[in-house]
């Protein structure tokens, strides 16, 4: 992996890109196509792009495996957990009406919340699922 | 109808190679075709996970899986007769099932007769989300969401249950 000097540059310059069009797809979802699942999908390649071209070693310092495996349960907990806290206000489980002093902007707050449980699994499921996949090595 | 016809060629030419690397890159491509039809079909949500989906990760996990195997398909032992006719009959049940299917872009099928007007009227007032899909999704629906996000979380996990064992050390046992 020495003489692709084109791929490294190409990749270091796109990545920054790619990862805020993760961002942008997470956050805008309420007005334009996309959420939490595609944007965890495109944050996921971002770093397993990085992982193909500058290789594992250096991924895994940057990412942790430790630190993707307690995320992969974390989203899950973040979406239940917003299901929970609808009882606290007064609703049902999953109702985010109350979250806000208006039912708009709380369902917008909810819709938010969970979007981002959303995100945080899937994005570090793929990861997880390509740590596993590229840790073996050829036998 | 340009779209299907590549589709159909790609498929027909995945069937026929043996190479298993390009028959991984042929299906990223099918993917990407799959994720333009999505678009002409004003589907643009799904087309999205599609194309990050379908042609990006999957691609890169099955180049994966290819380095940990052979890149060359082993030939078949058996003769293809018995799973031919399998997908013929299956082909012509699903085949005979879309003549019962209302045409295309009509406005007065069962499919929008149910609720979906519903959430389309209500979708700004209720939640001031624009986008409908994702207003169903997290909000009138986000039940199911939930359940879709314990099923991710499900195969991930059984994903690192059956690939992480196997590479215990050896004086584990």
């Amino acid at each position: 992996m020495r003489l692709d000097v084109v791929l490294r540059v190409a990749t270091k310059f796109f990545l920054p890109f790619i990862l805020l069009f993760a961002v942008y797809v997470q956050f805008h979802g309420d007005y334009g196509p996309g959420g939490g699942f595609q944007a965890g999908v495109i944050a996921a390649a971002a770093i397993i792009l990085y992982a193909i071209i500058f290789g594992l070693a250096p991924t895994k310092r940057l990412v942790p495996p430790a630190l993707v495996e307690a995320l992969v349960p974390m989203g899950v907990l973040i979406f239940a957990g917003v299901g929970v806290a609808g009882f606290f206000t007064g609703a049902n489980y999953l109702d985010y009406s109350n979250f806000a002093a208006d039912q708009a902007h709380g369902q917008e707050w909810g819709i938010f919340l969970v979007e981002a449980g959303v995100l945080v699994t899937v994005s570090s499921t793929m990861l997880a699922i390509f740590y596993a996949f590229a840790g073996r090595g050829r036998r | 109808m340009v779209l299907l016809t590549l589709m159909a060629a790609i498929t027909i030419g995945i069937v026929r190679l043996r190479n298993l690397f390009a028959v991984v890159v042929l299906g990223g491509i099918y993917s990407f075709l799959m994720a333009s039809v999505l678009i002409v079909l004003d589907a643009v949500d799904v087309a999205m996970t599609e194309a990050s989906v379908g042609a990006g990760i999957s691609t890169v996990l099955m180049l994966g899986t290819l380095h940990l195997t052979k890149s060359e398909e082993t030939v078949p032992t058996h003769t293809p007769i018995l799973p031919l006719f399998v997908a013929v009959v299956t082909g012509a049940a699903l085949i005979y099932g879309t003549f019962g299917l209302p045409p295309f872009g009509i406005a007065d099928t069962p499919m929008h007769a149910g609720p979906g007007g519903d959430y389309l009227a209500l979708s700004i007032p209720d939640t001031g989300v624009a986008n409908v899909v994702t207003s169903v999704l997290s909000s009138y629906r986000g039940f199911d969401t939930l359940g879709e996000t314990t099923v991710v979380f499900t195969a991930g996990i059984a994903v690192l249950l059956l690939l992480k064992r196997a590479i215990r050390p050896q004086s584990d046992k």
